[in-house]
């Protein structure tokens, strides 16, 4: 067990946005991403916290963390591994 | 000669309001049908139905209007392109199925694998009353096995590896039944809460949930006249063999035990809940 470090590069706020454009939204800032950096994803608890992460897995993208804004919204930290 | 009506519907032919037509029922297994099987269906409604075909409610389809007199030559022309006509009646019925893990991110199981396996185990079996099996791939539930009198459902027994995990707290908020807590560095795992759905293991970015494929199985549910929601009796199912040998078991305790009519609901009912427990339990153990 070993926790990842990282320094964010870019940041995206999907808040804003519903299911399916959540993952869309936060598709397309990964897309102006070089490989090796990384973004912090804003997004609001429930639906998106629960299936964001996975859909970026799914993408082949690394996942580093999730952190607890406790506000009702966390960060989803995620490295671009690929294009 | 009178027309032998209960031959007729055992073989997928269907009586219609019409005197002398027919909506003949195939046999699809899973829901699957190959363009070979729907290039034929499509010929045999173009040419000995009105021109269109019905899907049924459990993943079959139906050619309507077939005339009685063309019931063999039809048979014949739908054997050409690999399509068996399916069945009605007290026996066991279609086998349905989602799409399951081959085709389905979400699926823990291979559900038209199993479904494939239940059709050759079962179909067709003459039973007191209808029997039906349902398999769904994962709590989703987009098969709704608890429909089903016996209906299975994907699942997956997960196990946690601290030595793969980044501690990124991704699978406490996947979880939906708040099955996970992170606390002090370890992730607790509530089993009484798991609903065994998988989706710890399938947000997980580093595999640190291991999984065993798993199956839930429900019984006697009813959706028609009256409508019962099955029952899960037993924990969950961890081996195919386990899993046949319940199903096994169950269809041969409605066989021994049903009236005639009478659906397994209310065959479970009336001879006994604890006894049939006791007959799947012993499956279950083997």
């Amino acid at each position: 067990m070993a926790e990842l470090d990282f320094n964010i590069d870019e940041r995206v706020d999907i808040t804003d946005v519903v299911c399916p454009m959540t993952f869309v939204k936060a598709k397309v800032a990964m897309e102006e991403l070089e490989i090796g950096q990384v973004l912090a994803v804003t997004m609001n608890d429930g639906e998106p916290v629960q299936n964001v992460p996975r859909s970026f897995k799914e993408e082949g993208q690394q996942i580093l963390k999730l952190i607890d804004n406790e506000n009702g919204t966390y960060d989803l930290i995620v490295k671009k591994v690929e294009e | 000669m009178a027309v032998d009506y209960a031959a007729l519907k055992k073989g997928g032919f269907m009586r219609q309001k019409q005197k002398n037509h027919f909506s003949l029922r195939l046999a699809v297994v899973g829901g699957n049908l190959t363009v070979e099987n729907l290039r034929k269906i499509a010929d045999v409604a173009e040419t000995y139905g009105d021109g269109h075909v019905h899907l049924t409610s459990r993943q079959s389809v139906e050619i309507p209007f077939i005339k009685l007199e063309q019931v063999d030559e039809v048979k014949e022309e739908l054997a050409k392109g690999d399509c068996k006509p399916g069945v009605c009646g007290p026996r066991v019925r279609t086998i349905t199925a989602c799409q399951g893990n081959q085709i389905c991110p979400s699926g823990n199981i291979d559900s038209y694998d199993i479904a494939k396996k239940l059709d050759e185990r079962y179909f067709a079996r003459e039973l007191p009353h209808k029997f039906k099996f349902g398999v769904t791939g994962c709590q989703n539930n987009c098969l709704k096995a608890e429909e089903n009198d016996v209906g299975i459902k994907g699942a997956s027994k997960v196990n946690w590896n601290s030595s793969a995990c980044i501690m990124c707290g991704v699978c406490e908020k996947a979880c939906r039944t708040d099955a996970i807590t992170i606390a002090d560095g370890k992730i607790e795992l509530n089993e009484d809460k798991c609903n065994y759905c998988g989706r710890c293991a399938k947000a997980c970015p580093t595999d640190a949930w291991e999984t065993q494929t798993g199956y839930l199985v429900s019984f006697g549910g009813l959706f028609g006249n009256r409508i019962y929601k099955g029952e899960e009796l037993l924990p969950v199912i961890t081996s195919e063999e386990t899993l046949f040998r319940v199903t096994d078991a169950a269809i041969q305790f409605f066989d021994d035990n049903a009236k005639p009519s009478e659906r397994f609901r209310y065959t479970i009912e009336r001879v006994g809940i604890d006894k049939f427990k006791e007959t799947i339990k012993e499956a279950y153990n083997g």
